[in-house]
Order: C-alpha cells, then sequence, then structure tokens
C-alpha cells in the first residue's frame, strides 16, 4: 500500500492485538496492593423514605473495613456534576443529589451505602447485613401522569416534577395549520413513545482509586469517555486541587453514551480510599448497570403535520415531554432541548416548524446520552411524519421524501429549527439505497406476497443528524478537542490526544492521518489517550465528534510539525522552505528531486542539532486545539424488509440496505463496523428493547434474562452502499459515523414493521404479542 | 466460615493447585487467583458469553461453573489459544475482518468460535449465526464476526498446522 | 456482586455416597449437577444452601443406551449428548430437537437433564418433553430405588415427586410401537430465550389412519408442565384434519394457570400455546 493511500483506506485496527489475545487491561483487570473492594447497597423501592440505616452488623463481619452512608460523606463529598443546569427550579437545585441519597430514595437502584471490604465476596455479604429502615412512598413512574398536579412529588420543595416548561405562542403555526385546511390540504397527528433504553455496553462501569496522603494524590481509574471532565469535577466534588488528581481511563468495554458521566461510586471509592488509605475497587454488576447506570431515549412526544394535497409538507409542531428520571446526571436536562428540537425538520425543506417541551422527574434512573442522545427521537418522529403523511395521502414514503428533501445547491442551509446544516445530498443517499434494494421490484413482490397473504413490509427512513459538537458559543463550555504531537529524534511519532476512544478505533485513524500528513508509514505513529497527567485538556469521545474535531486537532497540530520541519529541511538543503515538499518519507526542493533529506534525518536534526537555524527551537512537539465553528451533518437512507408470522405476531428482518454519508472515510473498515453496530442497536429499540418498570416503580428488567438484545441468528447480513459529500467545517472533510446507523435504523425498522400490518403507526418496541394483537384485532 | 478446598487445575497447560472457598466461580479463580484477565464477566446470568472458556474440551460459561467444579479438569482460555507471540487462525480472523471493535466481548466470542469450529470446521453463515447465540457482542452487529469466522475457517482448512496447545 | 452466598462443598464419587451426604445434611443440602439453574438462583441468593453435594462427576451415570423396549437415559446426561444422539434421532427425534433449543452450546455442554427435569422449570424445555415421551424417571435413596411415572412426577411449579434425600438417575422412554412421530415447537422470548410456549407431541397412526394414540405436554406458557388431556382426548380416534386439529389445540391450556410476565400476557400465552401445539403435532405428523 503506497503511503499517500493510507487514508481512506481500509487500515487493520492496531488495537486489536492487545484485545484478541486478552492481553488488554480494563478497570477490572487491575490489581494494586493492598486493594479492598466496595459493593453498594441500592434502594429496593422506587420512591421511599429512610427512617434508618443500621450499619452494626456489616461492620463487624469479618473482612469488612467500612461501611459509610450518606451522614458519613456529607460535608466531604459534593453533588454529582451536571453539566448545564436549566433554569428555573434545576438551577435552583432540582434534580441535584449526593452520592449516597439522604432522607429519600428516588429510584429502584439509588445507592444508600457502601460497603469496603478485603474482597468482592465479603463485600457482597455485608450488604446482607445492613438494616435500612424504609417508608415506602407513593410512587411517579408515567410521565404524563407525573405531570399532574395530584401525582407524587420527587422533590417536595418545588411543588411539582415538571422542571423546565418550554411552551412558545404556537399563534403561527395554528394559523399556517388552518391555512393549509382551508386550501384544502391534510392534518395529521400522532403520539409517539420513545421509549428508555438500557445503553449494556458488554463491560459494565468500574472504578479503582488510588490516594497517597503525603500529596493528597488521587489517581482514579474509570470506565470512562471523558477523562478529563471527570478529572475535573471529581477535584470539585472532593475538595481536592484539579492537579491532585489523576484520571486514567484503560481499556474500555463500550460506552454509548452512558460512561459519558461522572457517578456516585467514582467520588465514593474515591472518599474511601481517602479514608482507607488503600486502594479501592468497584466493579458494577450487571443488575446494577441495568438499574443505576444512566438509561437513555424515553420521550413521549406529540406530532401534527400539515401538508399540502400533492405531499408538500408545510407545517410540523411537536411537544416533547423527556422523563428524565429521577436525578441529574451530567446532560439529563438538556438531551431534548439541545438534542432533539434543533433535528426536528430532518432532512426536509419545511418552512414551519413549532416545538414545546417539558422536562419531567419520575422514579425512574436518571436517562441520558445514549448513542445518538436526542437525535434519535428527533429523527424518529420526522420519518414516522413522512410515513404518515404519505399513508393519509395514498403515495409512496420515498416520494414524499424526495418531494420534500433539502436540495443539493441549498447548502448551507439554516432550517426552521435555526440549526444551520453544512452540506448534505440526500436524494442521491435515498436513490442509491432504492437502486441497491431494487424498490420497484420489492413492491412488486410485497403485492404478491399479500396476495398470498403474507405480511410483508417495506420501510424506509431517511435520516440527518448533528454531529461534531460543538461549536465555539453554543454550549455551556468549550467542546474543543486536543492533540499533542512529538515527532521524536528516531523520525517516530507519539499522538497524545484529549479525546478517550473505546471501540472506535481511533489509534488507527489518528495513525493514518498523522502517517498521511508526514508521508510516513502509519505503524511509526503511536496514539495515547486517557491518561490526564500525559494528555492535553480534552473534551472526550461521544457525540460522533472523535474524527471531525479531535482529528482535526492531530490534523492540525501534524502540520504545524509538517512546517517547522520544512523549515529546518530548508536549511540543511540550502532551499526556500516554500520551495520545500515532503513525499516518501523525503524532503525534496521542487523541481529538484536530486535535493532531499530524509523525513529521519530532518526529525534527528530538528530534536539534537545545536546548529538549527535562527529563530528555530529545538525540538519537534505542539499542541493544537481545535474548536469547531459549526456542526457536521451526516446522512443517509436505510431501507428495511421484514416479513411478520401471521400466527406468532413475530417479526423478522429479511433484507437491509443502508446508504450512509458521513463525509470522507479516512477508513472504509471501520465505517463499515460503525454502522452495522449501529444498525443492531437502532434494529434494538425498534424491535427488542424496553426498560421496563412496574406501577410500583420496581426494575422489570434487572437482568439479561429480561432485557432483551439482538443476538446474532436474528439479524440479517447488513448491505451498505455509500455517498461521500465533503464538509468544509473542520479540514479533513469528515462528518462523523459512530451515531448514523442507530439513528437510520430505528424508524426504517418501525416504518415496514407498520406497513407489514398495513397501519399508520405502532409504538416500539414491536415485539411480537403487540403485533399479534393488531394482526388479529385483540 | 466455610472449609476452603485444595483443587487442581491445569490452565493453558500448566498444572495449579490451589486452596480455594467453595463459592469462589471459574471465572474469579481464572482472573484472581491466576490473573489470567482475558477472560470476561458480562452479564453474571450466562446470557453474554463474555467468559467462555473450554472446560475438558467443552466451551462453557465460568461464570456459572464453581472453580471447585473444575478440579481435577483442563481450561483453555484466550491466554492459551495460539502459542507465545502468535495468533491463533480465529483470532487472525476477527483482527482481519474487523470482528471486534470495544473487544471485551472478543474473548469469548473467540473461544465461542474455537467450539464452533472445532465442532463444524466449514460451517454456513446461517450456522455461524446460531452457534454464537449464547455470545452478546454490542459493538459490531455480528457482521464482521460472522467474516471473521468464515476467515478462520478458510485459514485452518488451508493451514497445515494450526496451533493447538497442550492440554487440549 | 453477584456471588453465591458461603457453603461447604461435597463432592460425591458414587450415587449411595450423594444419598448419605443427603441424608446427613437434609434440608440444608442441595444437589448440584451441571449447575446451570441451580449456580444462577444462588448467584443472586435466591437460594442459599449450606451444603453443596455435587454429584457432577459420577460418570456412571451419564449414558444413552437402547434396551430391550426402552431407550434408557442416565441423569447426568448432558444435551449436547442427547442433542448429538443418533439412537435418539432416531427414536425420539423430539427429544435432541427440543434439546437443541435450549439455552446456547456452552449452557447444552453444562445443563443435565436430570438437573433440568429435578428443578421442574416451568419455563423449560424439557420437562415437557420427558411428560409428552411418558418417560419412567428411575430415582435412587436410602431405601433403594423406584420408578416414578412422568405423569406424577411434576407436581407444582419448582416442585416434584423426588423426596430430599432421592436422586434422579435414569429416564426410561418406552420405545414407540406403531407408526409415531414426535416435535418440538417453540416460541422463544428474546431475551433469556426460555420458552413463551413450546409444545412437545408425539402422535401415534392406527392402521386406518387414524390417530390411536397422542401425548401432547406444553412448556413455558402455563404455570406447571402439563400434559395437555383435552388436546390429545380431541386427537385420538380421529382422522387428523387441519380442522380437527385447529380445534383440537385451541383446548391446549384449558383451565390452567398461566405465567404472565413482560415477555407474554396470559391471552398471548394460551393463542401460542395453541399455534405450537399445531406446530408441533404437524411435525409429528410429517416424521410418521
Amino acid at each position: 500500500m503506497g503511503i499517500a493511500a493510507m487514508l481512506g483506506t481500509p487500515v487493520k485496527r492496531r488495537e486489536d492485538p492487545r484485545l484478541i489475545t486478552g492481553q488488554a487491561t480494563y478497570v477490572d483487570d487491575i490489581k494494586l496492593l493492598g486493594m479492598l473492594h466496595m459493593t453498594v447497597l441500592r434502594s429496593p423501592y422506587g420512591h421511599a423514605r429512610i427512617n434508618t440505616i443500621n450499619t452494626d452488623a456489616a461492620r463487624q463481619l469479618p473482612g469488612v473495613v467500612a461501611v459509610y452512608t450518606a451522614q458519613d460523606i456529607k460535608g466531604t463529598v459534593g453533588n454529582i456534576p451536571v453539566a448545564a443546569p436549566l433554569p428555573p427550579h434545576i438551577t435552583s437545585g432540582m434534580g441535584r443529589r449526593l452520592p449516597l441519597a439522604e432522607e429519600k430514595v428516588r429510584f429502584y437502584g439509588d445507592p444508600v451505602a457502601i460497603v469496603i471490604a478485603e474482597n468482592r465476596y465479603i463485600a457482597r455479604d455485608a450488604l446482607d447485613l445492613i438494616d435500612v429502615d424504609y417508608e415506602p412512598l407513593p410512587v411517579a413512574i408515567d410521565v404524563e401522569k407525573a405531570m399532574q398536579p395530584d401525582s407524587p412529588i420527587l422533590y417536595e420543595e418545588f411543588k411539582t416534577n415538571v422542571a423546565t416548561s418550554m411552551h412558545p405562542s404556537s399563534e403561527q403555526i395554528d394559523k399556517i395549520f388552518a391555512d393549509t385546511v382551508a386550501n384544502g390540504g391534510v392534518i395529521v397527528k400522532e403520539r409517539f413513545v420513545n421509549q428508555r433504553l438500557a445503553p449494556s455496553p458488554m463491560e459494565t462501569r468500574g472504578v479503582v482509586a488510588e490516594y497517597r496522603k503525603s500529596d493528597k494524590a488521587l489517581s482514579l481509574w474509570s470506565s470512562s469517555q471523558i477523562p478529563h471532565l471527570l478529572r475535573n469535577y471529581l477535584a470539585i466534588q472532593l475538595g481536592l486541587e484539579q492537579n491532585q488528581v489523576r484520571v486514567i481511563v484503560p481499556e474500555v468495554g463500550g460506552g454509548f453514551g452512558c460512561k459519558l458521566n461522572i457517578y456516585p461510586e467514582e467520588a465514593l471509592a474515591s472518599f474511601a480510599a481517602m479514608k482507607t488509605g488503600r486502594p479501592v475497587k468497584w466493579i458494577e454488576d450487571r443488575d446494577e448497570n441495568l438499574a443505576a447506570t444512566i438509561h437513555g431515549r424515553d420521550q413521549v412526544n406529540y406530532l401534527e403535520a400539515a401538508a399540502t394535497r400533492d405531499g408538500k409538507v408545510v407545517g410540523l409542531k411537536f411537544h416533547v415531554i423527556s422523563d428524565m428520571g429521577s436525578y441529574l446526571q451530567f446532560f439529563t436536562d438538556v438531551i431534548a432541548i439541545a438534542f432533539t428540537l434543533p433535528m426536528l425538520s430532518g432532512c426536509y425543506d419545511i418552512p414551519n416548524i413549532y416545538s414545546s417541551c417539558d422536562t419531567v422527574f419520575t422514579n425512574k434512573a436518571p436517562t441520558d446520552a445514549y448513542r445518538g442522545a436526542g437525535r434519535p427521537e428527533a429523527t424518529y418522529m420526522v420519518e414516522r411524519a413522512m410515513d404518515v403523511i404519505a399513508n393519509e395521502l395514498k403515495r409512496d414514503p420515498a416520494e414524499i421524501r424526495l418531494l420534500n428533501f433539502v436540495q443539493p445547491e441549498q447548502f448551507p442551509h439554516t432550517m426552521a429549527t435555526g440549526a444551520l446544516y453544512d452540506s448534505g445530498n440526500y436524494g442521491a443517499a435515498l436513490e442509491k439505497a432504492l437502486d441497491i434494494i431494487a424498490y420497484d421490484k420489492l413492491r412488486e413482490e410485497q403485492k404478491q406476497k399479500r396476495a398470498q397473504g403474507k405480511l410483508m413490509g417495506i420501510g424506509i427512513s431517511s435520516y440527518v443528524e448533528m454531529c461534531g459538537i460543538g461549536p465555539k458559543g453554543t454550549t455551556p463550555f468549550g467542546l474543543y478537542e486536543s492533540a499533542r504531537v512529538r515527532i521524536e529524534q528516531s523520525g517516530t511519532v507519539i499522538v497524545y490526544t484529549g479525546t478517550s476512544p473505546h471501540g472506535q478505533g481511533e489509534e488507527t485513524t489518528f495513525a493514518q492521518i498523522v502517517g498521511n500528513a508526514l508521508s510516513i508509514p502509519q505503524e511509526k505513529v503511536l496514539v495515547l489517550h486517557g491518561d490526564t497527567d500525559s494528555t492535553p485538556e480534552g473534551r472526550g469521545t461521544y457525540g460522533s465528534r472523535t474524527t471531525s474535531v479531535g482529528g482535526s486537532a492531530v490534523f492540525q497540530a501534524t502540520e504545524r510539525l509538517k512546517e517547522k520541519m520544512k523549515t529546518i529541511a530548508a536549511s540543511m538543503l540550502e532551499a526556500s522552505a516554500s520551495d520545500i515538499e515532503l513525499e516518501d518519507e523525503k524532503f525534496t526542493v521542487a523541481g529538484s528531486p536530486q535535493k532531499s533529506v530524509p523525513f529521519k534525518k530532518v526529525a534527528a536534526a530538528a530534536n539534537t542539532s545545536n546548529t538549527l537555524p535562527p529563530g528555530i527551537e529545538p525540538g519537534l512537539e505542539t499542541t493544537v486545539f481545535f474548536e469547531p465553528e459549526a456542526c457536521t451533518f451526516p446522512f443517509g437512507t436505510h431501507i428495511c424488509v421484514v416479513e411478520v408470522d401471521q400466527d406468532t405476531g413475530e417479526p423478522e428482518i429479511t433484507r437491509y440496505v443502508a446508504v450512509d454519508d458521513c463525509g470522507k472515510q479516512l477508513n472504509p473498515l471501520i465505517v463499515a463496523g460503525q454502522v452495522h453496530g449501529g444498525i443492531a442497536q437502532g434494529v434494538g429499540q425498534a424491535m427488542y428493547e424496553e426498560v421496563v418498570y412496574n406501577e410500583d416503580g420496581q426494575l422489570l428488567t434487572s437482568t439479561f434474562m429480561d432485557y432483551a438484545m439482538p443476538i446474532a441468528p436474528e439479524l440479517p447480513h447488513f448491505e451498505l452502499g455509500h455517498t461521500v459529500t465533503p464538509t468544509n467545517v473542520n479540514p479533513l472533510g469528515v462528518k462523523g459515523v459512530g451515531e448514523a446507523g442507530t439513528i437510520g435504523s430505528t424508524p426504517a425498522v418501525a416504518a415496514a414493521i407498520a406497513d407489514a400490518l398495513g397501519v399508520a403507526h405502532i409504538d416500539m418496541p414491536l415485539k411480537s404479542e403487540k403485533l399479534w394483537r393488531i394482526i388479529h384485532k385483540q | 466460615m466455610t472449609t476452603k478446598r485444595s483443587i487442581t487445575v491445569t490452565v493453558n497447560g500448566q498444572q495449579h493447585q490451589t486452596e480455594v472457598e467453595p463459592r469462589m466461580l471459574l471465572v474469579h479463580y481464572l482472573r484472581e487467583v491466576l490473573d489470567l484477565t482475558g477472560t470476561h464477566i458480562g452479564c453474571n446470568t450466562s446470557q453474554c458469553g463474555a467468559c467462555v472458556v473450554m472446560l475438558n474440551g467443552e466451551a462453557i460459561k465460568s461464570c456459572t461453573v464453581l472453580a471447585v467444579q473444575a478440579d481435577g479438569g483442563e481450561v483453555l482460555t484466550i491466554e492459551g489459544l495460539a502459542p507465545e507471540g502468535g495468533l491463533h487462525p480465529i483470532q487472525e480472523g476477527f483482527w482481519e475482518k474487523h470482528g471486534l471493535q470495544c473487544g471485551f466481548c472478543t474473548p469469548g466470542m473467540i473461544m465461542a468460535s474455537y467450539q464452533l469450529l472445532k465442532n463444524n470446521p466449514h460451517p454456513t453463515e446461517t450456522e455461524i449465526r446460531r452457534g454464537l447465540e449464547g455470545n452478546i457482542c454490542r459493538c459490531t452487529g455480528y457482521q464482521n464476526i460472522v467474516k471473521a469466522v468464515q476467515d478462520a475457517s478458510e485459514r485452518m482448512s488451508t493451514s497445515a498446522e494450526t496451533p493447538v496447545p497442550a492440554g487440549d | 456482586m453477584s456471588v453465591p452466598a458461603a457453603f461447604d462443598y461435597h463432592p460425591a464419587t458414587s450415587v449411595d455416597e450423594a444419598i448419605a451426604l443427603l441424608q446427613q445434611y437434609g434440608d440444608e443440602a442441595k444437589l448440584l449437577a451441571g449447575g446451570h439453574s441451580l449456580i444462577p438462583a444462588m448467584k443472586l441468593r435466591l437460594s442459599q444452601p449450606e451444603h453443596l453435594i455435587d454429584i457432577g462427576k459420577i460418570s456412571s451415570l451419564s449414558y444413552i443406551r437402547e434396551e430391550q423396549d426402552h431407550i434408557v437415559i442416565g441423569g447426568l446426561t448432558t444435551y449436547v449428548q442427547i442433542e448429538q444422539s443418533d439412537l435418539l434421532r432416531k427414536h425420539f427425534p423430539l427429544l435432541p430437537e427440543a434439546t437443541s433449543m435450549v439455552g446456547d452450546q456452552q449452557v447444552r455442554n453444562r445443563g443435565t437433564i436430570g438437573g433440568s427435569i429435578a428443578h421442574s422449570d416451568p419455563a423449560a424445555d424439557l420437562p415437557g418433553v420427558v411428560l409428552a415421551l411418558k418417560a419412567e424417571i428411575v430415582v435412587q435413596g436410602p431405601q433403594g430405588k423406584r420408578t416414578i411415572p412422568a405423569d406424577d412426577f411434576f407436581v407444582d411449579t419448582f416442585t416434584t415427586a423426588l423426596a430430599p434425600d432421592e436422586i434422579l438417575i435414569e429416564f426410561r422412554l418406552p420405545k414407540a410401537t406403531g407408526s409415531t412421530g414426535s416435535a418440538y415447537d417453540k416460541l422463544a422470548n428474546k431475551a433469556s430465550h426460555y420458552a413463551i410456549a413450546g409444545c412437545a407431541a408425539v402422535i401415534t397412526r392406527g392402521q386406518d389412519g387414524s390417530c390411536s394414540a397422542a401425548s401432547i405436554a406444553i412448556t413455558g406458557a402455563t404455570v406447571r408442565t402439563i400434559r395437555a388431556r383435552a388436546v390429545e382426548n380431541a386427537l385420538v380416534g380421529k382422522q387428523l384434519s387441519e380442522t380437527v386439529i385447529a380445534e383440537a389445540v385451541s383446548h391446549a391450556t384449558d383451565g390452567e394457570d398461566m405465567i404472565v410476565d413482560i415477555h407474554g400476557s396470559e391471552e398471548y400465552r394460551r393463542k401460542m400455546a395453541a399455534v405450537v401445539a399445531r406446530r408441533a403435532i404437524m411435525r409429528a405428523l410429517e416424521r410418521i
């Protein structure tokens, strides 16, 4: 493979050798001398007053070192951090919590006490010996009931569960709707439930905390997506200086947004290590993960859409209710407002969009970012709206989409929601998907199958998402990304990135970026991440931002060093720096190929020479902070074909085509992998997954015996295609692909199943009993 | 306090004699006593397969087996699949075909694939998917895992020497 | 942390030794075979025995062999041994078929037929199969061996006719006479993959082509594993047309209490029991 071909080629991942041999180090693989183990006692109630906690018996169990409750940490450990508290109530303290519940528990799984013991078996045994006297309280589970005045209240002092309520005047949209009707157009209405999901990375959360009292140095290993944010907030929580806390993120077994958070256990294990003077490990169990790690989605949405008779959508009116669960985690209060509302125009040029939004507390686990975070909800609503309109007008769903797309020449385009889309060619992606699946033939086949009484359905979803946060000036704090690049005297390179990849393969992608820029083999580049003591301040890996924002920082830092090397090479070759070219690991004077100096020699000179040109500092190292000016908007079209079993209602995906456009692809192998995994999770939401609480607030999906996710035999072979529409928002022309599959797939599957059953809409998850009831009108 | 028991287990060809609490799970024995941390714990209810190892030649979920049940037995873990410094064809297949992302399910997935190919050296796609029904991957959507197993199957049928460690 | 509470461990090398241990520790003891029902329950601390008697290494209880009028299966025979048995595939195809639908490869490698039957989980697949095959279940206690017909074995949810000091050692499956076919069908939930409803069917056709004997058992749907007598009665003596079968299976769960959970309501489970029963019967007929 030629060096120039390194970008855009399917380079095998450099991360893999350690992962396929069992040599990678995840948090639970860390063993420190004298290490203690922590377990967490959690509330078995959805809502209860804590009268007393008796920990005597637990403390007396041999091997138990300490037991702590809220009383022990109060005044020493601060509240769980919240990125962007919104007025009026959250800024006044609503939804804030100590890492251990005081006075009240507010969800099944709420941490009440911790045990610190010599080993994890004893730490587990001791939990059974803690006696908590609870006084159960009525629960608020259904989000719409929780908004009513007679609902049980989680935070009594606020006299409501509604934290923010945004209801702008709807006068203008109502007039547009009235005019549409007057002009013979149609109005459709639908209610959508975007159900609560458990992110369920295969590795649960985990923490190891070690504290050196002599100089107040806390080291925390955590399975996290955000090492620097965690370090900064944890220092505040624990009353330490920022530079007294070091966060190390080792190998992370998946995050999907749920590790983009600062959780109680991080501060609790740190507190215990500080108190006992010994390292403390806590590894979350799967039942804790399902109960107490954040959940995703959980919105109830109301839609009204107005369209002309010929299918042009003239207005959409949304009401979004965000079920935040019981407490605020990092982004809980802003997911709907910051990520759902801006995307409510989807791929479509709709002149009028109205949205109102309520965010509400209920007695369930907190919700926060889960793969897509607010954007899948928007896409789902918009795509379902297009189908409902198509259904109403008896038009083909592909046709309705093509009719309403923003056209390629309109970009950059400001939508009625206010979002500024960078670039796109939605029609091309849809046409390509239709082509791959042979759409017209497929509709013919569907007619024949229907004639035989078979329930075959076809669903289309054209999505666009907003990635690469966050633009300057629009976020609560700077969401830049950083890279420190060092070229060593031997010609090898070390990249220290502020991002924190955990499965995305950025070590490989970043090495490709550097190798390509410096015309050296990517194997010469080492990419390091996840240690706050060595990497520059970064914001972490989430929101499909790592390549577009972090990769751009890596690119710019590399380019900066390349320029410096050109100056040095120019002096070595006695030429002008502007004439120096870098190719095939050589600096050459343009037009004089015989005048060249190897890359390695220039690297050595820069690092070791004492005769560098005037004004040139020794060394080859620089740090770049890249702060994007705007977001990127990847897009695509997914088409799903299903067949539903008449007798049982069981749906089966028989074909799946995805055409995605994430701008330039730096490593197509990794891009395809992200799309596959994204589709699987989106299919999971459509057909399998749902966190269920009963009316008393008990969690019914507390193990994988009850929380269903797709397994290999249940998924089809995905047929992928792509289009390439670069962006000029970043120097790499990339848009992001981490969440695309998840966002695109859910509405496609939902549409296919509704189509199979010949109805406009069915709420997810589309499980067999629900479908059977529709088929048999039960 | 219960009586500890002495067990002898051969792991990756090496014999270990250890005193363990009877309630110690095999996965904890491997990870915490023998420091073989390549085997992972994902769900604890035997759904996910992150803890799959070979016990006496058969793939098992080591979170649902007691260490004392493995007394006198032979265990093969991800660490022992290939000779030091080498890769087993299944490992090569997973690397070549991008059959992993976060890597957490991977050791269990590879060990399950090991049994699958042992029973059926030339599986169809359907047979591969069915054979991996006890392993959950949250990252890959399984497509590249299927390709990885197909790739391994080809490698194993063309390679004269498939590294199979002692004790299996 | 999902780990068992502490217990003492007693590996038994023979059935007699295991029975002696059971007598010694009484209610505080539990038998451990493959452990795939018991260990998960112990990890969740739903079960906290003080003594665990491991019979898993009594290799003399692991066999499948043919006798004159029976196929006999040792209590510690694993699912995978059953699944791969040509002998069973020939005589009782529903048994390997049902076994192949249990859990996954790793579970089938460890789990044993005796463990599953003694645990008597109504959601499990094999209790229904053993019922439909009219197995004679041989158990051994301090007083020696006795044989319990499968019909008398399953008393209630997680409750069997096995005495606390007895061990389930063998299944004796009477060989089919005449033209007999058998099948197992199951609608699995998407999380644990246990049955929402399953059905084991054994159908014998007489010389005139009508159904001369039927043995139908339902799994997953009802709170205890049952023979669906109403279905059997509606089949026997009739020519098995689709109409006759459809009518018969509509009685699959008549009068039974149903399992209700997030994977299926009572109504759905009743209807699905009928669907899988119809499918199992049709497939059994094809195999005659």
